[in-house]
């Protein structure tokens, strides 16, 4: 047994305290700070669901071909939409794609010009670095308790979670994109008197685009890694088929939701791929180097 | 150090530069002015000597040519120019004003409009257009998109590569690529074009094609170029005046011939052996001068002794004439092999 050095019972006892302090005061104030949020989830939740089942199957199918221009992938998509349909999934998959339209929107806000701001600086690369690991690897349940005692069970707290577990690969690969590119072109930007704007906008960015890309793929894809954990908070969606499943025992239940997911991830992972090796094509950078 | 003359014409006067790379440079810039070696200060301090002490004139409208293997700096020393590379000391006038003064707003406004710059890695733009590229230093001065895309077209037309406008930089070939890169700077139509080993990463047949190439166009446009190579053959062929650099430090600053046929240390004479001398020696500066009697055959006075010795075949003498063609000198194929013969090891 490690000798026991301090007592730690009134340094958690303060911790507990003072989270009890902020939801009995602060509460209100965060809730309304976090209202634009639950606007977005809701407005973009609203649409999905009031917009007939074919639309939105010509919709994603026609971008799956944009991203490809060829047949593969939009009939694996329409394959993929016709599955959640007939399995009587389809609303739920619906709420499940809000959720995570939502919070890779707001992730994008947020991790790009965090990643711009850590390209530019040792220092915060070197503050902002452990907190994205801290993100990435404190088991969710941690801070899924606070927010849920802050914001009441719902889908804020939800859509906090999945955003905060799903932010930081974007972060991550905004930053790497804007640093590896070219130095000799970054150096030619240079000499030929452009300001920091001018080279973040027309050189950095446009280069970086492709891994920019990858870092919202593996947002999507990790935002739909959360929504089984995010429904037992309120959420919905297919996530709480899951639940269900669980709960009642109803393997096939859960196991179709679950599919769902897959079905979902999978649809959003080939398109956003594609796009970005589109794009890749089109910078030239898939064969030179 | 002598102040530098803001009224002459020279177009870049460099004053004692020192570039120290490194932490902390002031400690290592005072054990390095105190008389220690270079690699006295690296040993004691860490710290990487760029340039040493480096001062040299460019006159306007010059091709002036630094020449030094990797590592001599010279890659170091035209980024002083534009002021990609800070020094650590020294003065750097261009075209009369302080480089070293001006404010970050000032600098951008100087490499929009007096030094446009041409890299050994092109460093055009991927995702962009030929013409966009060509056209991006007008772009970032301001100008209006219909008039930087006709000066583009202009000057893209001029380096031969009509018809590429839309492609883009990857689907060019590395001479082709190099064109941009030159059709870029140009069409900036500043008074200075720094050009870093620009033709190195060319093909010996292309490179040759884009000397002469650039001697044609320095000629028609009159503009003064920084020209740094690794090549002594290629510092010979387009330099008026020639900066050997070794260790950061220069060694040697002459015309081609100067240095050809006096080199002014044993690292120069290595150069010197392996270098084509017929064509580095311009027959004026070994010629007997004076009217004598006309020669049968003659050479204009901007011929080189690669030129005139065919003429040996058949004439004893070979005349040499100014632009109006008379005849200022003639020389014989005596004189021009003891010029060749004059440094070759082993001989005399």
């Amino acid at each position: 047994m490690f000798p026991e050095l301090i007592d730690t019972r009134p340094l958690r006892r303060a911790i507990d305290d003072g989270l009890n302090w902020v939801v009995r005061n602060w509460s209100d104030e965060f809730e309304a700070a976090a209202y634009p949020l639950l606007m977005l989830l809701k407005a973009i939740e609203d649409l999905l669901i009031a917009t007939p089942w074919w639309l939105i199957m010509a919709v994603l199918v026609g971008i799956a071909w944009l991203a490809t221009r060829s047949w593969k992938l939009p009939a694996m998509v329409l394959v993929s939409l016709l599955f959640l349909g007939v399995m009587d999934l389809w609303e739920d998959a619906m709420t499940t794609m809000a959720l995570m339209i939502a919070a890779t929107i707001t992730a994008i806000v947020v991790s790009i010009p965090v990643g711009v701001w850590m390209s530019r600086s040792l220092h915060v690369r070197k503050v902002v670095t452990p907190v994205l690991d801290l993100m990435q690897t404190l088991p969710s349940f941690v801070y899924l308790i606070p927010t849920v005692m802050i914001f009441g069970p719902g889908k804020i707290p939800a859509l906090i979670a999945t955003i905060v577990y799903a932010a930081p690969p974007l972060v991550r690969l905004t930053d790497l994109g804007l640093r590896s590119v070219d130095p000799a072109v970054m150096e030619a930007s240079r000499a030929f008197g452009t300001n920091p704007r001018q080279r973040l906008f027309g050189v950095q960015i446009p280069l970086a685009l492709p891994t920019i890309l990858a870092g919202i793929n593996q947002t999507t894809m990790m935002a739909l890694a959360m929504v089984v954990i995010a429904s037992m908070i309120g959420a919905g969606g297919l996530g709480y088929q899951v639940l269900q499943g669980i709960g009642r025992l109803e393997v096939s239940r859960g196991l179709f939701a679950g599919l769902g997911i897959v079905v979902l991830a999978i649809i959003f992972d080939r398109i956003t791929q594609s796009f970005g090796r589109q794009l890749q094509g089109r910078i030239g950078l898939a064969e030179v180097r | 150090m002598n102040a530098i003359d803001t009224h002459t014409d020279l177009a870049i006067a460099m004053r004692g530069v020192t570039k120290i790379f490194g932490d902390d440079p002031e400690t290592a810039l005072a054990l390095l002015q105190s008389g220690r070696s270079k690699s006295d200060v690296q040993a004691e301090t860490g710290h990487v000597v760029g340039l040493d002490n480096v001062s040299l004139d460019v006159a306007k409208g010059q091709i002036f040519v630094v020449m030094g293997l990797s590592g001599s700096g010279k890659s170091t020393l035209i980024r002083h120019v534009n002021r990609l590379i800070e020094p650590t000391a020294g003065e750097i006038v261009v075209n009369g004003s302080d480089v070293l003064k001006m404010s970050l707003d000032q600098l951008r406004l100087y490499r929009r409009t007096q030094v446009a710059m041409v890299f050994q890695k092109f460093g055009l733009l991927p995702h962009r257009s030929v013409i966009d590229n060509v056209a991006y230093g007008l772009e970032v001065r301001g100008v209006g998109k219909a008039e930087r895309l006709k000066e583009a077209a202009k000057w893209i037309e001029i380096v031969g590569l009509s018809g590429y406008e839309q492609s883009r930089p990857r689907q060019l070939s590395g001479g082709q690529q190099q064109r941009v890169g030159l059709a870029r700077a140009l069409t900036l139509d500043t008074e200075i074009i720094l050009m870093d080993e620009a033709f190195s990463a060319l093909d010996p047949l292309i490179r040759s094609g884009m000397q002469d190439q650039l001697i044609e166009l320095q000629k028609s446009l009159g503009k003064t170029i920084l020209f740094i190579t690794h090549d002594f053959d290629e510092a010979l062929k387009i330099g008026h005046r020639i900066a050997v650099l070794r260790d950061g430090a220069v060694q040697q600053i002459g015309k081609p011939e100067d240095i050809v046929l006096r080199p002014a240390n044993e690292h120069i004479e290595e150069f010197v052996r392996d270098v084509n001398k017929a064509r580095a020696i311009h027959v004026r500066s070994i010629m007997e001068v004076g009217e004598h009697e006309p020669c049968a055959q003659s050479v204009p006075r901007d011929a080189r002794c690669e030129d005139v010795l065919p003429l040996f075949a058949e004439h004893q003498w070979v005349g040499v004439v100014d632009e109006n063609g008379r005849q200022i000198g003639r020389i014989t194929a005596k004189q021009v092999i003891k010029a060749l013969a004059r440094h070759t090891p082993g001989v005399g």
